[in-house]
């Protein structure tokens, strides 16, 4: 018998103008738990998509072998058949059904024109046992807890004859106790013979369990590591070993008085009794800029949407002061005349109106600015669009041409522009960067530069270290809602970023 | 401002007849009853009675297909209870002016506030409590039907007073009837009887007769006096309305000029010369055959003017004020226009409202025309509101869609009522081929939108940030942005 369940060679997969993947290696052996690693972007879901055939046989470079046989896998029906079940991040369950209509779904027991409900229930209560719960299979889904509904996934994938379970972050909104229930499960499985993958930020889990360790970064596989050799250190270096370069423009900073300042800010989840932001303080400077950075999910943008006029979140309390003065934003519209701008990290859902010209997208959200008693002034409203694209250097033909056909960095400068287009001396922007070429983010970040040299205080949230170390004056680090360390220029790298990340998941775990 | 930018102005396209595929039909629709017509010797399609019958028949859709385009802007949403509204406040109007004598002014006062009223409790479930549009107006649908039965104790309540009807239905100038010259019953004339003699009196004054005169004399000799009244009137008829048409297209022209000059001289981008002369001389040209048209039969109908006013003001709403953009881009992305501090429910909640206003208007103008109130009013009204929107080029996923495409769709859908009566084809087969010019023009915006790329990716949650547009690089790999969980 082959030592490798699951071996993938030489994987690399092209966008459009981006190499995700560049030769990638991964081995898995047989009944192994195998970790895998790397910063967001590092390419790990990228993987799994190619592995299970979400992007299937063509579209990438390489080989991959199951149980010594090259397989050409053309969707993901092709790979469950071969018994690779992946659970993704975001829970895949239909709320509306019961436990065991959900674990049989596209699965269902009986014939098709009349499902088996009694051997549905019946096996499905089988898997609830296997995986340690005790409730029966006939309850809705959407009454049993988040953690729970991680074990209900583990059992569907059950249900189909699993023999690679991929696990992406299973335990990214689940709470320690549940956690460690999952793991325990895991460890359970394994010895039953079962082989997985587990993608996880969370190192000190990735120690307690796995048998090897993959780290991924920029694409590439940088080191696959042993039982032995798997520690934190070894691994956070392995992660972020990447040089700085003169990516990012030099500036001379002239930092002046507080503009903004927070104090112990909380806010909870709009529908459920969670805290996404707990407690958190910090403040900004004129001519200053300051990065948040946190891993998913560490309550970032929520901090910031909730500022900005609480846009987002609910029982919203604490402080805000504006140049020294007690302000309440108690909507959009409010935060905006207070000169708060709050660009968002998702232009295409929420930052512009795709199918309508880069003039109307700029003007959006300050209207007022180029009407007289609510009429529109066609021809102020075109001189000051074309002002700002410009100012931006939004690549395009004029500003009738329709944002859904720019490339992403220029659809990022529009976004841009739409927000300075509010006058605002105090931009909040959160991931400024994503998913735009290096030329594009060059050009964000001497606009940046440009920002904070006209005295405007800048608060940049980034899940990409490198651009926060060479941007900001200052950074703070989040992690699960609240503010857990504060970095001058010098003293921030990226290891230590990630320790204070890690080290205050550990004091939550020891609590 | 400087110089280079202006120059970089991209000139406004010409007229572009693919992106005005419904007016080429509409005109191609029009030109083939003529043809059709004639030749099964039918009579014909322009004639002054048959223009003048088609405004008047669809003066109503017209007034509906604006309300509802509104409402279809903010996201696709439509408002089923239009017919059923509609039936309700004619109801009202009926009781309050015929059965109550209400002066006419407070009770049509009255059937507006109601109307409005209505939107407004429909605006309020879907705009602040968020119930589904559709659903929310099917329950309206049922319950205004319902409440317009019981008024009417399901009986139908006519006729209204004529300075009621005139109102909505009359017709302008209100020139002296012709005296007929052919009466269908001896003894009786078609018309009004009171105008008629009074018109008598007048034709007799002018001639110099006393009645006894008149009956002296031989019916030839009095039919060819009777003649020459008649045409010295309707030369009058049309001397005004073509007077007025002028003015009307002079105005036009000279509004159009005007901006073009202005936005010329502060280098606003212009459409090619050539291009607005074209449009221009069309617009004139179908401005004073109409009204020539409109001279022959009765004049210029009330309900024309009636629908210029509101077609003015909600064009101009759409595309020149900020509330108009708003719902624009509310139906682009809600949630980026959300972001941008905008009040989405509100914009809801008036596009409701102002439905149920603009169903008020309609329910005064189908009353004059029908001169009754009855339990059926309205019945279906709705889907010709909807379809006209659709054909006239509305998005049915919203944000896209103008005041003239949708008076287009509304006038389109009339001229195939009004041409397939004509020709005698069965109201059955009439509505089967409404329906499936509705499907077409409907199938042409999702082909269009699909060319875009704009169409619903219905997996477009689950692999964000990894379309084929390019939008991998680096951190786009692992999307699942933080405020999504």
């Amino acid at each position: 018998m082959e030592k490798y369940l699951l071996e993938m060679r030489s994987i690399t997969k092209r966008f459009p103008g981006v190499k995700a993947l560049d030769n990638v290696n991964l081995q898995v052996e047989r009944g192994e738990i195998h970790a895998l690693v790397g910063e967001n972007g590092a390419g790990k879901s990228t993987l799994m998509n190619v592995l299970s055939g979400i992007y299937p046989y063509g579209t990438y470079e390489g080989d991959i072998i199951l149980e010594g046989e090259v397989v050409q896998f053309g969707g993901i029906k092709e790979s469950e058949k071969r018994g690779i079940v992946i659970i993704h991040q975001e829970l895949a369950l239909i709320p509306q059904l019961t436990i065991g209509e959900n674990i049989f779904l596209g699965n269902e027991r009986g014939k098709a024109a009349a499902i088996d409900w009694d051997e549905t229930y019946a096996r499905a209560d089988e898997l609830l046992a296997t995986v340690g719960l005790s409730e029966s299979s006939r309850i809705n889904i959407n009454d049993i807890s988040v953690g729970k509904q991680q074990l209900v996934e583990i059992a569907k994938a059950l249900s189909k004859n699993v023999s690679l379970l991929i696990l992406d972050e299973p335990t990214a909104s689940l709470n320690d106790d549940d956690s460690n229930k999952l793991l325990n499960l895991l460890l359970q499985l394994k010895e039953g013979g079962l082989t997985s993958i587990l993608i996880s930020h969370k190192l000190s889990e990735v120690e307690r369990v796995a048998d090897h360790l993959t780290v991924l970064r920029d694409g590439s596989t940088i080191e696959t590591l042993n039982r032995e050799e798997i520690n934190e250190q070894r691994i956070i270096r392995s992660m972020v070993g990447r040089e700085l370069t003169d990516r990012f423009p030099a500036r001379v900073p002239h930092i002046g008085d507080v503009t903004l300042e927070v104090k112990d800010w909380t806010s909870y989840h709009p529908k459920f009794d969670r805290k996404l932001v707990d407690g958190a303080s910090f403040n900004v400077r004129k001519g200053e800029v300051v990065g948040i950075s946190g891993l998913m999910g560490a309550g970032r943008s929520e901090l910031a949407m909730s500022i900005f006029g609480r846009l987002y979140g609910r029982n919203i309390s604490g402080s805000l002061l504006l140049n020294g003065e007690e302000v309440t934003l108690k909507n959009v519209p409010a935060a905006i005349k207070s000169k708060l701008a709050y660009v968002t990290e998702d232009r295409k859902t929420s930052g512009l109106v795709l199918s309508n010209p880069i003039r109307v997208n700029i003007t959006l959200a300050d209207l007022a600015r180029v009407s007289k008693r609510g009429f529109i002034d066609a021809e102020e409203e075109l001189t000051l669009s074309e002002e700002y694209s410009a100012m931006l250097n939004v690549k395009a033909s004029d500003v009738e041409q329709k944002v859904e056909n720019l490339s992403g960095g220029n659809q990022q400068k529009v976004l841009l522009a739409k927000w300075l287009f509010t006058e605002p001396e105090i931009l909040i922007l959160d991931e400024p960067t994503r998913g735009i070429d290096v030329g594009a983010k060059y050009e964000i970040y001497l606009f940046i530069n440009e920002l904070v040299a006209q005295g405007k205080s800048v608060i940049m949230i980034s899940s990409e270290m490198p651009e926060l170390l060479g941007m900001c004056d200052r950074i703070y680090v989040m992690n699960e809602g609240r503010i857990v360390a504060e970095f001058m220029k010098g003293e921030a790298t990226q290891e230590r970023i990630m320790e204070s990340i890690l080290r205050t998941k550990r004091e939550v775990a020891d609590a | 401002m400087p110089k280079d930018r202006v120059e970089k102005r991209a000139a406004l396209k010409a007229f572009d007849l693919k992106k005005n595929m419904m007016l080429l039909a509409l005109v191609v629709a029009m030109v083939a009853f003529e043809i059709l017509i004639r030749v099964n010797h039918k009579g014909a399609f322009f004639t002054p009675a048959n223009v003048t019958n088609l405004i008047l028949q669809n003066g109503y859709v017209v007034i509906l297909a604006v309300g509802m385009l509104l409402c279809i802007l903010t996201g696709g949403n439509i408002d089923l209870a239009v017919g059923s509204v509609l039936c309700m406040i004619s109801a009202i109007a009926g009781v309050l002016i015929v059965n109550m004598g209400v002066n006419i002014y407070l009770a049509i006062i009255i059937c507006l506030l109601i109307g409005t009223a209505a939107g407004a409790i429909q605006g309020y479930f879907i705009a602040y409590v968020r119930i589904p549009a559709f659903i929310v107006t099917l329950a309206g649908m049922l319950t205004f039907r319902g409440i317009g039965y019981i008024i009417l104790k399901g009986f139908t309540i006519s006729p209204f007073p004529k300075s009621f009807t005139r109102i909505f239905n009359g017709f302008l100038p209100s020139m002296p009837a012709q005296v007929p010259l052919r009466t269908t019953t001896p003894g009786t004339f078609d018309g009004d009887p009171d105008k008629l003699a009074e018109n008598l009196k007048y034709f007799l004054s002018e001639n110099d007769l006393t009645a006894k005169q008149a009956a002296d004399m031989s019916t030839s000799e009095l039919r060819d006096m009777l003649e020459a009244h008649n045409s010295a009137l309707l030369k009058e008829q049309i001397l005004i309305t073509m007077i007025v048409a002028v003015v009307l297209v002079a105005l036009f022209v000279i509004l159009n000029s005007v901006s073009r000059i202005r936005r010329a001289k502060k280098g606003m981008p212009l459409e090619p010369g050539y291009s607005f002369g074209i449009k221009l001389a069309v617009v004139v040209a179908v401005v004073l055959f109409g009204f020539w048209l409109f001279g022959q039969n009765k004049g210029i109908p009330v309900i024309l003017i009636t629908l210029g006013i509101i077609v003015f003001v909600y064009h101009y709403f759409t595309s020149k004020t900020v509330p108009g953009r708003h719902l624009y881009a509310m139906g682009g992305n809600e949630k980026a226009t959300v972001f941008s501090g905008i009040n989405t429910n509100r914009l809801m909640f008036f596009a409701y409202t102002n439905m149920g206003f603009l169903t008020a208007v309609a329910a005064l103008v189908c009353i004059a025309r029908f001169n009754s109130a009855a339990p059926s009013a309205g019945d279906g009204y709705e889907l010709d509101a909807i379809g006209s929107c659709f054909i006239g080029g509305a998005s049915a996923y919203g944000g896209v869609g103008t005041v003239s495409g949708t008076v287009i769709g509304a006038i389109f859908m009339g001229v195939l009522n009004n041409g397939m009566s004509i020709l005698g084809i069965d109201q059955n087969w009439q509505r089967a081929v409404k329906g499936v010019v509705l499907l077409l023009a409907v199938l042409v915006d999702v082909a269009t939108q699909k060319q875009r790329g704009g169409g619903r990716r219905i997996f477009g949650g689950m692999f964000k940030g990894k379309d084929k547009d390019g939008e991998a690089a680096e951190s786009g790999a692992e999307p699942a942005p933080e405020g999504a969980e």
